[in-house]
């Protein structure tokens, strides 16, 4: 790590700076910050997402969500202006696959839902309104009808929508 | 060395403290290539052993590495016969794609590479020294582009389509050299470069915070969120609609107190001095009782907020202010005004157009995976959000719902017929009723007030509310039959109470005519005796004092006769109106939401039945009523304005208040609507409305400014014998007689008759032009639809995925869903550097991926292609070289839907 940061360009240092201050000091060797700690930033603190960016951008063998360094600088990269919307897309597509096997099938939509419509029961939708929006959903746009949406068709559609590109955007 | 020259460079930028992260060959690219070297070496051993060397953390040798190891891992990688290839090309730029390649490619080949070397040249030219290494690399790097593209096109078998597509690819390349050839060079142009990619970013931030700043100041915008998040967007419409009518009488407000109150009070007579500006003898008493200011007589009466206070002098203060001119024309303006942002912001709002519900593509899937914002990091926001994003979705599934309802269509054809009769009925039975009480109200005038009961003196009040209370739920319960979309429900509900109110205020005008008729008559008889009574003191003044020279009649003004000054009644009569509407309105917010609210949440605890789910429940918010209400107390102000200046800063107050307490109301005791719904994106309902008020309170004041004649006692037209005579004595006096005579001329009916003439042939053509183009905007939509219909059903015949993809592909020719190849590629030595970085990425990935997470290969595959990490520092370069120059063929990719083409050697 030592030898990384001597390296680090001034673009990087805040980022390295925030980084450090997740790591507590007993465990400054440790390479990665476990998710807990990562969820505690203030800007990832209320997204709905905040358990699923971490998986998706853990490196991790534990499969425990922890980020190191360079998965940090990853997410950070994968946030910023400068990611192009391919890049933004995919990253929020394997966001939104829940159970990561590759395609928003129902399940993946209705926990997509939920996370949207926040973790109150009153402000849940009722099944009725579930299955109708899902069914919704999958109709426009899923394009081989398999019942799924697929990353080339969730990219198809992200790629029309004017507004995904600002708002996929986290900024420390 | 060319390694150590790139370091040196990348070195240069970190001193100058200059983040080029994004682009290509900058010194960050450095960075993140010793990044996720380091990394690979770390985290995934394979990935390590597939470079062929072990990656070290070091730097020197690192950079030792770097013109060795990328060749050896290019050679491992791939030992296709384009990789050879591209290592000859590097190594002798002269021979030129020989051996695999088909004859047609090289004739293509050589035409590049005289475009290249033309290129090349004109880069010397500019920068009068020689290209760098690295430039030549990027060339390389485009021509590969281009070239692999060509073979693309070649399967299509259109050489001059090929030809095409060469030639946009190499413009492109030269673009792209252009833009970037700064951070190629080095001395000053790299500095320049270096200081425009600062710049830049400092740009980019700078306009972000000015957006921010921008929505800062946007008065209420944080409140008007947090009703719509809560309420949908229909209940936030009406508070877009008060702010936007805020906006209006704002500047309403500045004209009328700019233009004629400060002018008065700075520089016209003190209160006292004659006798409009004093309260008379006989009410001076109790001019200051609060009852008597309540009704806006005494000192309220006689100030500056009513008509009859300002003098008839042409001129006033050493500024020589034309008052009265003012006057009338503030009066007239403030139509004007009005009259002009009505009708632009109803044109602008019909450019958004649609009557709401979007009918965009992916409605749902916008909402669903767009919506979110990763940037909101306060939880209280996230909550609004949250909401919003609910209500969001269910004003979509009412208007799905909608949709789909299958319907039997005679049935709800007659259901409508009915309810509109129905509806018609008592909006006649209505319009009777009221001109039947106002005839019978006319003849208990003539009668001595005292035999009369109280009700019969306020029947048409009573009448009046009685209807305003009865009718609309009336009509709303009739409109249950019509099983509208709660949008289009809304509209009629509003054109229906609309229709109602305006008995309303034909009674009220009617009632205010009579009373100005009535004035008028009893101003003549007072005027005669005034004038009778000033010719007999003059004529004892001679006959006694026997001169001609007669001094004015030495009376305090206190005591001098005056007329009834009609204006200032009717001015007196719209702000008590306001007035008790305001009270009004206020009162049944506080006792019919918040004491109902209170009601209901408290006694819940000791009630029998559920008084929450159960009848009395929470109030919902009555859009339509406060919609009318709004419009309605406008048009007061319009018609009240040019007798009361005061009433407009009254309803700038009012409409201030109103904003808050009726936000606090909504967001404390309200609970949204049962089916929340989308209000249409443009609230031009509103403003059809609101336009129809203002033309219908432009008619009596017009009508008022044109034919009656002004007091003769009272108001900046007094001694006049008609208003508009004002201008027509400054025209006389003031302006050069030129202007007199274009006046006459203007006003001649010769002229007048052909201007309306023509305006008339100009209102027919521009409405059939546009006509026209609305034909032309719904044939182009049907042909969209079809074309999208089309598309699908293509796509959902094909059995293999990779058409669709292929078809993807041409759909969005900018952003190419397959991946940037360059990863892919083996790149030629020197290029490797950079490339280097991302190559074993990509190599990397889909193992750590499949080890760690236990996904199946096949998803993985195909997630890992684009190699995202690596892309974001990616130029926006090579791309959608797409098919052969994959390696192996991938073979599980297939039947995804994000497949790789099958290779085409």
């Amino acid at each position: 790590m030592g030898t990384t940061a001597s390296q680090l360009g001034k673009d990087l240092l805040s980022e390295y700076q925030r980084f450090s201050e997740l790591l507590s000091k007993e465990d400054r060797n440790l390479t990665s910050v476990p998710m807990e700690k990562v969820l505690s930033l203030p800007e990832l603190k209320s997204n709905p997402f905040r358990k699923r960016i971490c998986h998706v951008f853990s490196t991790s063998d534990m499969k425990d969500g922890s980020l190191t360094f360079e998965d940090f600088l990853d997410l950070l990269s994968a946030f910023s202006d400068s990611a192009t919307l391919e890049i933004k897309s995919h990253y929020a597509f394997r966001i939104f696959d829940f159970d990561d096997d590759g395609t928003l099938d129902g399940g993946d939509l209705e926990k997509l839902v939920n996370c949207l419509t926040g973790e109150t029961e009153d402000s849940r939708l009722t099944p009725e309104e579930m299955r109708q929006l899902i069914s919704n959903i999958l109709e426009e746009s899923d394009i081989d009808k398999d019942g799924t949406v697929n990353l080339s068709e969730f990219q198809h559609v992200i790629s029309r929508s004017p507004d995904f590109v600002s708002s996929f955007k986290i900024v420390l | 060395m060319p390694s150590q020259k790139k370091n040196d460079i990348a070195i240069r930028m970190e001193d100058v403290g200059i983040e080029i992260d994004g682009e290509l060959d900058s010194g960050s690219e450095d960075e993140a290539r010793r990044r996720d070297r380091n990394r690979k070496a770390k985290a995934s051993p394979r990935a390590g052993g597939r470079n062929g060397k072990p990656a070290t953390s070091e730097d020197e040798e690192e950079e030792e590495d770097q013109d060795e190891a990328p060749r050896k891992r290019a050679r491992k990688k791939k030992a296709s016969a384009q990789d050879s290839e591209e290592e000859e090309e590097e190594d002798d730029r002269s021979v030129k794609r020989k051996g695999t390649k088909a004859a047609g490619r090289k004739k293509k080949a050589v035409e590049e590479e005289s475009e290249e070397s033309e290129e090349e040249e004109r880069g010397k030219k500019k920068k009068g020294r020689k290209v760098t290494n690295k430039k030549q690399k990027d060339e390389q790097n485009k021509e590969k582009k281009g070239d692999a593209k060509g073979k693309g096109g070649k399967d299509k078998g259109n050489v001059k389509d090929k030809k095409n597509k060469n030639g946009k690819y190499s413009r492109e390349c030269q673009a792209f050299v252009e833009k970037f050839e700064g951070a190629l060079g080095k001395g000053k142009g790299r500095k320049l470069y270096a200081y425009k990619v600062m710049m830049a970013k400092k740009m980019i931030k700078f306009n972000r915070d000015f957006d921010n700043f921008k929505t800062a100041c946007i008065p209420w915008e944080r409140k008007i969120k947090e009703v719509e998040s809560h309420f949908g967007s229909s209940v936030a419409s009406y508070f877009i609609f008060l702010r936007w009518m805020y906006g209006l009488n704002l500047v309403l407000f500045a004209f009328m107190f700019g233009l004629v109150v400060l002018p008065e009070v700075m520089m016209g007579l003190p209160y006292g001095s004659i006798a409009r500006k004093t309260v008379p003898r006989a009410e001076q008493e109790r001019a200051m009782d609060i009852s008597v200011l309540l009704d806006f007589g005494g000192y309220c009466k006689y100030s500056i907020l009513f008509y009859g206070f300002y003098n008839d002098e042409r001129t006033i203060g050493v500024l020589q202010f034309r008052l009265p001119l003012s006057y009338l024309l503030v009066g007239v303006g403030i139509f004007g005004y009005s009259l002009m942002v009505v009708i632009r912001t109803m044109a602008r709002n019909s450019d958004e157009g649609g009557d709401g519900g979007d009918d965009g593509q992916f409605t749902f899937a916008f909402k669903m995976f767009t919506s979110w914002d990763y940037l909101i990091g306060n939880p209280e926001t996230a909550d609004n959000k949250y909401a919003s994003i609910t209500t969001s979705f269910k004003e979509s599934i009412v208007d799905e719902q909608e949709n789909q309802k299958d319907e039997n269509i005679h049935l709800r054809r007659f259901l409508r017929v009915l309810a509109n009769f129905l509806i018609l009925c008592s909006l006649g039975g209505s319009g009777f009723l009221i001109y039947f009480v106002v005839k019978r109200s006319q003849e208990f005038a003539n009668l001595d007030q005292d035999e009369l009961s109280w009700f019969e003196k306020n029947e048409v009040e009573f009448v009046m509310s009685l209807l305003g209370l009865v009718c609309p739920p009336l009509f709303e319960t009739i409109a249950e039959l019509e099983e509208y979309h709660p949008r289009i429900a809304l509209k009629w509900q509003l054109g229906r109470i609309f229709a109602l109110f305006l008995g309303n205020l034909y009674t009220f005008l009617f009632a205010l005519f009579d009373e100005v008729n009535a004035k008028l008559e009893k101003e003549k008889s007072i005027r005669n005796a005034t004038i009778w009574g000033l010719n007999e003191y003059y004529s004892n003044y001679s006959s006694y004092h026997n001169t001609t020279d007669i001094p004015p009649p030495d009376i305090h003004p206190a005591d001098v006769i005056r007329g009834p000054c009609w204006e200032t009644a009717v001015g007196i009569e719209f702000v008590k109106l306001t007035v008790s509407d305001i009270q009004v309105t206020y009162m049944t917010i506080l006792i019919g939401d918040f004491l109902r609210a209170m009601i209901v949440r408290f006694l819940n605890y000791c009630w029998c039945w559920d008084l929450e789910a159960g009848f009395p429940s929470y109030g919902e918010f009555d859009i339509s009523g406060n919609v009318l209400g709004l419009i309605f107390n406008q048009g007061m102000i319009w018609m009240g304005a040019f007798y009361a200046p005061g009433l407009v800063g009254l309803n700038v107050l009012r409409l201030l208040t109103s904003m808050y307490y009726q936000s606090w109301a909504v967001m404390s005791c309200n609970v949204p609507h049962e089916r929340v719904f989308k209000a249409s994106k443009s609230n031009n309902f509103y403003m059809g409305l609101l336009l129809l008020v203002l033309f219908l309170s432009l008619l009596p004041v017009v009508y008022t400014i044109m034919t009656l004649p002004p007091s003769f006692d009272c108001g900046p037209f007094s001694g006049r014998e008609q208003m508009y005579n004002v201008v027509m004595e400054t025209i006389e006096n003031d302006l050069p007689a030129f202007i007199g005579n274009i006046f006459t001329y203007a006003t001649n009916p010769g002229l007048i008759l052909p201007a309306v003439l023509l305006m008339v042939l100009a209102i027919y053509y521009l409405n059939a032009t546009s006509k026209n183009y609305q034909n032309a905007n719904l044939e182009l939509k049907k042909k969209m639809q079809m074309a999208r219909d089309e598309e699908k059903n293509r796509r959902n015949n094909k059995e293999n995925t990779n058409q669709v993809m292929q078809d993807l592909e041409d759909l969005l020719p900018n952003r190419s869903l397959l991946p940037p190849a360059a990863e892919e590629e083996n790149p030629p030595p020197d290029k490797v550097r950079e490339k280097g970085s991302k190559s074993p990425k990509v190599a990397k990935r889909p193992g750590a991926a499949a080890n760690g997470k236990g996904v199946n290969l096949q998803n993985d595959v195909s997630l890992a292609a684009p190699n995202p990490k690596a892309a974001v520092t990616h130029p926006p370069g090579p791309r959608g070289l797409s098919g052969n120059a994959r390696g192996p063929p991938p073979g599980p990719v297939r039947g995804r839907g994000r497949g790789t083409p099958p290779p085409r050697h």
